[in-house]
This record gives structure tokens, sequence and C-alpha cells, in this order.
């Protein structure tokens, strides 16, 4: 008999006695107001991460200026800022390793807990989305969504091979209780609100 | 100290905070508290104290986890920074579990969820398999630990992979992962920081989501001196964490293989998510070129809209924070890659047998239990010599060997917070009464204990015998606590003042108060 | 209303005084209060140690002593949760489910069942912590525990704001357990000390004078526990408090 055959052999000889049916999940209400952007742009800040507002349609990118200006390896994932690194043309996911700054979209956000959420498609190379060394996120405020519940009915998750929530960056407090960015993925998340279609202010 | 001395420089990156500045704070100033952060800085104060160690494992002999609490407790540092850090997680979990109105009904929802589908398994597991399958993903079943570890071997040995990275998984430290890998020339890496701590200090982890907490900064100041290399008197919390970034990242770049472990498995779309701070699981599954999915089969859930359930009781339950900061969906391979999912058994198609604790094969791993637990707080993970400690490591941990963890249901006041606590509503207290029955029921408590409570019944069912008992000598007094528990040692006196002697017992009261000659009332 | 009074063996070895001030209590309210005399423990040493064979003739006792009354009412919430909750050692025949579910506890015998609205000679000036034995609070259902998102209650609570001049003060951790926990306290003896100094010195921090319970047990731990560490605290049942105790 396979391991396979032994195990479902038990789990049938084992089975709990009784009717324990699949409960339906209502729809709770949101626990976040109206005004969408406001709680994400608190949530995520309690996350550790941080939201700006984009820039003049001349220059959306404004409020990130001094990051990118900071930075020597730009790998771009949007049509709206080009790097100079070209993730499509990456062989490997390790050679995102000295990326200082990735720029992705995300294909929406939570309001109830800060994050958003990102699919291969979004990042071409998933492995930018953790060893460069800062994030900055566009994301649509119409594509913020109210709470977790609304997210996992989405059809990213049945769809995407890799579908990730990103809330705020990579973060530890595994020594004491101290509370560092930067565990062992990004140092820091920015996003940045910033309308899909031609660069404008919000 | 100054600049030149400062080990920092030219270790760490330029933007980590300088060491005088503590836990990250918000742009109003205000501490953050997500991930497993504390609320208020909780330190252990030097000078020095060893770091005390866990349980003495003696082969299949019973764990004796009093002698293991009482060497924590002989650590005062070490006691007062782990209580007092886990008692702040549990009210942090409090305050999450306060502001979600519909909590306890999620807590319902949740426990039905994972009654359906673990009475349901068979079905569930031949769904995910076939998703998995049509996703392109090699699907694997093992029945026990060492059967994972071969399959995992075996698929590294294919691809002639020897290095390892991996995200934290309980599952592989049931299987003892590290040590056969280890045997067998793999180099195993653990990317979350607090099991990376635990690995190169050659020490299991002590707590399901913070598997270093029984540590203090000096303590691992030590090992990271010891292994990394790093300055043995920088304490600071960054410069260490910093250190093991820096050490692990080029480890991971590269790996040959990347394993993690699984929160819960969706049965509709064959998906494997986990949860984590640090983003340690997504790079161990999206860096190196072969990727491997170690999944206990109680996992399974339905369909994805049941995490709408999971996710938010999960990270609430375990660290009072609303999420995860990263919360990962692996569904299919990347182009050009393998991804291996292998669903372990272990032992848990036996526990859905056992009528009174299959019920516990409904845990979340979130650790909310052990965060209550008042003797877990005072005794340390490690005290248990299991891989699961605390609460819900009393009721599986038996599950595994009967004989070695014998003791451990008794290692409980049985007060019952752990059970208000568990997100998926286990009635954690009432196993551990009910696992004390069946362990003296089955002679696997010691014969003196039950000799003595053999005596006990046999007083305490005969009202002659009783009253004898407590009212010769100077009255019952200083009697009765050796009476009451039948212990030759007085083990109540030697940290307490045993209870004062009243003149008369109730019984001589209402005899000659509240009776005639005669004895009516 | 007959009532069977059920004093357990640390009460009636130890603290008499809360024997005799809960049967007092329920003569005040004009009850009819008898103290089966050859009652003698409610089996709960042996089966919180698994032993539950051992307590059958203890169980078996105890329903012989109790059978008949309309309530059976003890000093102790552990004691109760024992008998309504893990009384089952012996046959579960009917005298055995009335005696199991007519037992109560004094507090909420007096707030559930009397319903009692005024305690007239009840006057107690001091600053209290009080207490909530771990079976009172989670296995009757004396409070809300604080881990719970459930509207908050205490029924302890509601009867001693009834007792003059009694203000109480509040705990840094309200439900942690003391560390007694049975025969927990003697087989694991350095944890079970370690929780109690550690519930005296909150309840020391708080500012108490006084540490009131409705559970005996926890009380002789945790006194034992002040008394080792020279806190001058001082510890007194519920039941004494509600009846008139002066200090």
């Amino acid at each position: 008999m396979s391991a396979r055959e032994a195990i479902f052999a038990r789990l049938k000889a084992n089975r709990p006695a009784g009717d324990y049916p699949l409960p339906a999940v209502p729809d709770f209400a949101p626990l976040v107001g109206d005004d969408l952007v406001a709680e994400f742009t608190e949530r995520l800040a309690r996350m550790g991460g941080r939201v700006e507002r984009a820039g003049s349609p001349a220059d959306p990118f404004a409020p990130v200026r001094s990051r990118l200006a900071g930075a020597a390896v730009i790998a771009s994932a949007v049509p709206e800022y080009s790097g100079n690194r070209d993730l499509r043309a990456a062989q490997r996911p390790q050679d995102m390793a000295d990326v200082d700054v990735a720029i992705v979209r995300a294909r929406f956000g939570v309001a109830e807990t800060g994050s958003v959420l990102f699919t291969e498609s979004d990042l071409i190379v998933n492995s930018v989305a953790y060893l460069a060394q800062h994030l900055i996120v566009l994301l649509d405020p119409a594509d913020l969504l109210a709470n977790i519940q609304a997210a996992y009915k989405r059809p990213e998750f049945g769809q995407s091979a890799y579908a990730v929530l990103h809330t705020g960056p990579s973060a530890t407090a595994d020594i004491e209780g101290v509370l560092i960015h930067g565990a062992q993925g990004v140092r820091s998340l920015t996003v940045l609100l910033l309308r899909r279609t031609a660069p404008g202010p919000i | 100290m100054s600049e030149e001395l400062n080990p920092r420089e030219g270790v760490i990156h330029p933007e980590v905070r300088a060491p005088s500045d503590e836990s990250e704070r918000g742009p109003d100033g205000r501490r953050l508290q997500h991930a497993e952060a504390a609320s208020k800085p909780i330190r252990a104060d030097a000078p020095r104290e060893p770091q005390p160690r866990g349980a003495k494992i003696k082969g299949n002999r019973p764990i004796d986890q009093g002698e293991a609490a009482e060497r924590f407790l002989a650590a005062p540092l070490h006691q007062k920074a782990h209580d007092e850090r886990l008692w702040d997680v549990r009210k942090k979990r409090d305050a999450a579990a306060h502001g979600i109105p519909e909590w306890e009904e999620l807590r319902e929802i949740a426990s039905q969820i994972k009654a359906h589908t673990l009475t349901h398994l068979d079905d569930y597991l031949a769904q995910f398999e076939a998703a998995a399958k049509a996703n392109g993903v090699h699907v694997h079943w093992a029945e026990d630990g060492a059967a994972h570890n071969r399959i995992v071997l075996d698929i590294l040995q294919k691809h002639g992979a020897k290095s390892l990275v991996k995200s934290k998984s309980m599952l592989t430290e049931e299987c003892g992962f590290r040590h056969f890998m280890a045997a067998h020339d793999i180099d195993i890496i653990e990317t979350d920081l607090g099991e990376r701590i635990q690995q190169l200090d050659e020490e299991e982890p002590s707590h399901v989501v913070m598997p270093a907490v029984h540590k203090t900064r000096l303590d691992v100041a030590d090992v990271f001196a010891r292994t990394l290399g790093t300055d043995p008197d920088n304490d600071d919390a960054h410069y260490l964490a910093e250190s093991q970034r820096e050490t692990t990242r080029p480890l991971i770049l590269k790996a040959d293989a990347g394993l993690t472990g699984c929160n819960f498995a969706i049965a509709e779309t064959g998906t494997v998510v986990t949860c984590t701070n640090e983003g340690n699981a997504d790079l161990s599954g999206n860096v190196p070129p072969l990727q491997i999915h170690s999944i206990g089969i109680e996992k399974i859930i339905p369909k994805v809209e049941h995490l709408g359930v999971f996710i938010r009781l999960l990270s609430r339950s375990a660290l009072g924070s609303p999420i995860t900061q990263y919360t990962s969906h692996f569904r299919a391979p990347r182009a050009g890659t393998e991804m291996h999912m292998v669903l372990v058994d272990n032992g848990r198609s036996e526990r859905l047998g056992m009528e009174e604790f299959w019920t516990s094969l409904k845990c979340i791993r979130c650790g909310a239990c052990m965060n209550t637990c008042p003797v877990y707080r005072r005794s340390g993970g490690l005290s248990y010599g299991a891989t699961y400690s605390g609460p819900i490591g009393l009721i599986i941990d038996p599950t595994f060997n009967k004989r070695k963890y014998s003791t451990l249901p008794f290692s409980s006041t049985m007060n019952g917070s752990c059970t208000n606590v568990c997100p998926v509503k286990i009635n954690i207290h009432e196993q551990i009464f009910a696992w004390r029955k069946v362990l003296a029921e089955e002679h696997q408590i010691p014969l003196l204990k039950q000799g003595m409570m053999k005596a006990a019944g046999a007083v305490l069912s005969r009202p002659a015998a009783y009253r004898a008992a407590i009212s010769t000598a100077d009255s019952a007094l200083r009697a009765l606590p050796r009476f009451a528990v039948y212990n030759p040692a007085n083990t109540w006196g030697k940290k307490r003042e045993m209870p004062h002697a009243p003149r008369q017992s109730f019984h001589a009261w209402y005899r000659q108060n509240r009776m005639n000659k005669d004895g009516q009332s | 209303m007959r009532i069977g009074l059920f004093v357990p063996c640390y009460v009636d070895a130890f603290e008499p005084e809360v024997g005799i001030a809960t049967l007092e209590l329920l003569e005040r309210f004009g009850l009819d209060v008898e103290y089966p005399f050859d009652q003698t423990c409610c089996g709960q040493p042996m089966t919180n140690t698994g032993c539950h064979a051992e307590a059958a003739a203890t169980e078996a006792l105890f329903v012989k002593n109790f059978s008949g009354f309309d309530y059976v009412v003890a000093p102790s919430g552990s004691c109760v949760h024992q008998v309504r909750e893990h009384l089952t050692a012996i046959p579960q025949t009917d005298e055995v489910k009335a005696v199991r579910a007519k037992t109560f506890e004094l507090v909420e015998f007096l707030h559930d069942v009397l319903k009692i609205e005024a305690l007239p000679w009840a006057a107690f000036p001091h600053k209290v912590a009080y207490h909530s034995n771990c079976n009172a609070l989670r296995g009757i259902g004396h409070a809300r525990p604080s881990e719970l998102n459930r509207p908050y209650f205490s029924k302890p609570l509601n009867l001693l704001r009834k007792v003059k001049g009694l203000e109480i003060v509040d705990l840094a951790r309200p439900d942690e357990c003391c560390g007694f926990g049975g025969t927990f306290s003697v087989f694991e003896p350095a944890v079970s000390a370690k929780m109690g100094y550690d519930k005296v010195t909150d309840q020391a921090r708080a500012g108490a004078d006084y540490v009131v319970s409705a559970d005996s047990s926890c009380l002789m731990h945790q006194k034992g526990c002040a008394e080792r560490l020279g806190v001058p605290l001082k510890y007194i049942h519920i039941a004494q408090v509600l009846n008139g105790a002066a200090s």
C-alpha cells in the first residue's frame, strides 16, 4: 500500500462521528469608514509603511524623489517610471540582489489592514519585492477594498501562480520585542497613490 | 563608544538607526507595535545571567518539566523578561480581539470550518492534490517524519542540491529535519531571525511564533559573537538583526533549494499560504531554483473565501497585529522551475480517531495559548522538552509519545484562559483534564502519585477516617496540607507559609454550637 | 427552601469562619440551611490528578449526603465546578444528576437564585483587590474573563458593591491564575509559588489592604506566599465580607 493509500485509509477509518456542516460565512460590516484612503493611510502607517499622494502630473514621483535620487539601481515594473534595471531581461531571481529601489503597482489595497496585493505578473520577477532594499508601490485609490474578506473574493487568488499581500516592510522583533524593519526583506515600503491611467493629480 | 570603535560601521547598512534609538516609530512618533513588537521596552538588565537551558532529555523517560521550570525560575532576569514580553503580547491580543465586534462569532465559524474539514479530510486532500497537480506541482505523501525527510532528500539529490534555505515550520521541527539533513551533508539555513538564532545556538525553538523569546539580547549577542563573529559586547538589537541579515543574504542567494512550511492549504485551488513578518518565506519560495513546501495534512481549508476568516484571526491572536507583514499564496511553479508539495501525516490520521482529542487538529499554531499560559510564561518553552510547548503542547505531545510526555498534562493549573484565547476554540484545558484521566488509567503517571490518590480516596470516602485524619494531634492543621495532597516531601512549605491553626474545625464548631446533646441540629 | 450546606475540606479544617459566615449569611435571608454531618470532600484532589476511579467512593458519599435538597450551596468555586462538571466517576443516575444540577457556589446562589438586592448589615471600609478563582471565573461563569469579547459583567463585584465603604482596586493582571491549581501547588511547587508571589505583588502594587475571593484554597495559597514575602496583605473570603465581617 502506498503512503497515500495508507493515510487515506486511516482518515476514513478514523473519521469522527457526528455531522459537521460547512458554515456559511456572513459578510461582516467593514470596520473602516467611508474614506478608504484615509483608513488605508492610517493603518499602513501603524504597520510601518508610508502613504504619499502623487505629485503634480508633471512630476508624480516628487514625494519619493529623495529615495529615488539616492538609489544606484532602480528596478521598475511600471510604465510610469523607467528604472535602470530591466526586470524583463532578468535571467535569475538572484539578479535582483543589488536593487536599491523597486517600483511595482499593486492590484488592489485593503483599507482594514493597510495591505497591498501583488501577483507574479505585477512583480515580473517575484524576488525583486524582497531582495530590493526599498519598495515603492503604486496604488490607484479606486483599487482600495474595505476589508480582507472582500479581498478574498477577488479572482487573483485562484488564477495567479503567486499572490502576496504586503502590509508594510519586512519586520522582526525576535530580539526582546524591539521592532526592526528590514529583517530579511525590504527596509521600507512606500505607497504612492497614483491612478492607473495617465499620470495626474488624484 | 567612539565612532572608530563602533563595530556597526562597515558591517551594517548605513540606514539602520543609531544604537540609542530602539523600536521603530511611526510618522507621528508613536512607537509602532506591529509584527511581534513589544508595546514597551522589555530589556533584561545586565549583569549577564547564563541562559537557562531546557528539559533534560533522557531517551524515552518522562520529561521532568518542573525541574526545568525551576532552573528557568532560578534565572530571574530571563524569567521576568519572558513573562513580561509574553504578557504584553497577550494584552495586545486582547486589544485586537476587542476591536472586532464579531470576534467571538469569527472564532466559532473558524472552529466549525476546521471541524467540517477534518471530518472530510480525505475528500479535501484529494481535491487539493488534484488542484495542485493541475497547477503543475509535484505532490508527495509522507506517512511520518522520517518519510518526509527522505522525500525531501530525494528531491534535493535529483537536483544535485546541497544547500536549502527555509522559513519557519513547526512540521519540520516535528520531523527532526535539520538533524537528518546534516547527517546527509545538506546545508540547511533557517531564515526567520528567531529560528536562525536557535539554529546557531543548536537549540530547539521555544515558542511556535517567537522561537527565541526565552533569550535576552545578551544571549543573542553571545550566540552571534560565537557563530557570526559579531562584537560580543554589542548587544544592540538593530546591530544584531542587521548582522544576521547581512550574513544570511548571501546564503539565500546561493541556495540550491528553498522550503517553506504552510499555514493554510486551500483545497479548491491547491494553494499553500504562509504568514510571515520577515518575508523569509517569500525569499525561500522565490529565489532558489527549486521550491518545496512541507504541509501537515490538517492544514487544509476548503476555499479561498475561508482565508477571510482565518487571516483575520491568526495574527491578531498570535501577536495582536491585524495581519502579518506578508501573507503569501503559492499556487504554481515559477516558469522554468519545479515546485514540490509534501503532505505529511506523522500521527495526524491516528489522532483524528481519538474521540476526546481529535479537535486539537484544528490548531493554527498562533501561540496565543502559550502567551496567556501563566505556567508557560514562568517556565520557558524549552522546559517542556517537546516540539510543542505550552497548553497546546500538553495535549498534542502525548499523541506522539505517551510515556515520554506523560508528565506534561500535569504542568497546568487548568485555569482555562488558553481555551478562551484559542482562535479555533479548541477546549484545551478540558483536553488537559481528559489526558490526565487517560494517563492515570493507562498507568502512565508515577506510582507514588497514583498511590497517594488511592489513599486520599479511601480516607475522603469514609467520614470517620476523614475526621480522624484531620483531628488528631494538634488538630488538622499541621497534618492537613500533607493529608490533602498526600505529599511526603511537604513541597508546600518550602516556598509558602503553612496555614495557621484555627481553634476548631467547622465541623467541631457546628457540633458545639448548632447541635444538642443528642446530636440533632 | 431546603438548603444543604457543603463546607469543603479546606474550609472545614483551615477556615472554619468561612463556613460559619456562609451558614449565617444564608440564614439572614431566612433560609432553612442544613449541614449534613457526614460530608467530607467533592473528590477534586483525585479527579484533578486523573484518578477518577479513586474518586468514585468519595463522589458517591457526596451524592448520598446532598440528595434531596432544593439547593446545595458551597463557598468554593472550584468544588462546585468539580461537582457540576466532573463528578462523573459514578453512574449518572437521576439522583446524581439532580445533585449536580442543584449545586451552587455561594456568589452565584445569592446573585442568580436569591437575586439579593441589599446587604444592610455589611460594611467593609477597606481597599479590596478581588481575586477571581479560575474555576469560578471560567468554569461556572462568575464574570466575563478579560480575554473574551463579550459584554462585561461580574457577579462577585455586583455583590461587593452593595457593601458599605468597600473600595475595589484594579489589578494589572486581573484574571491571572494565582498558581494554586489544586495538586499543581505541590507537584509543581516552584512555578506555583512564583505565580503566587507575582499575584501577591500585583495586589500590593494596586494598593489593596485586603484580598477577597470566593475560594479559600486560592486565598490560603496567596496568604502563604504573602507571609513568606513579608507583604502585609490580609486575605478574607467573600462570605465573611458579605456577612458583615468588620475586618
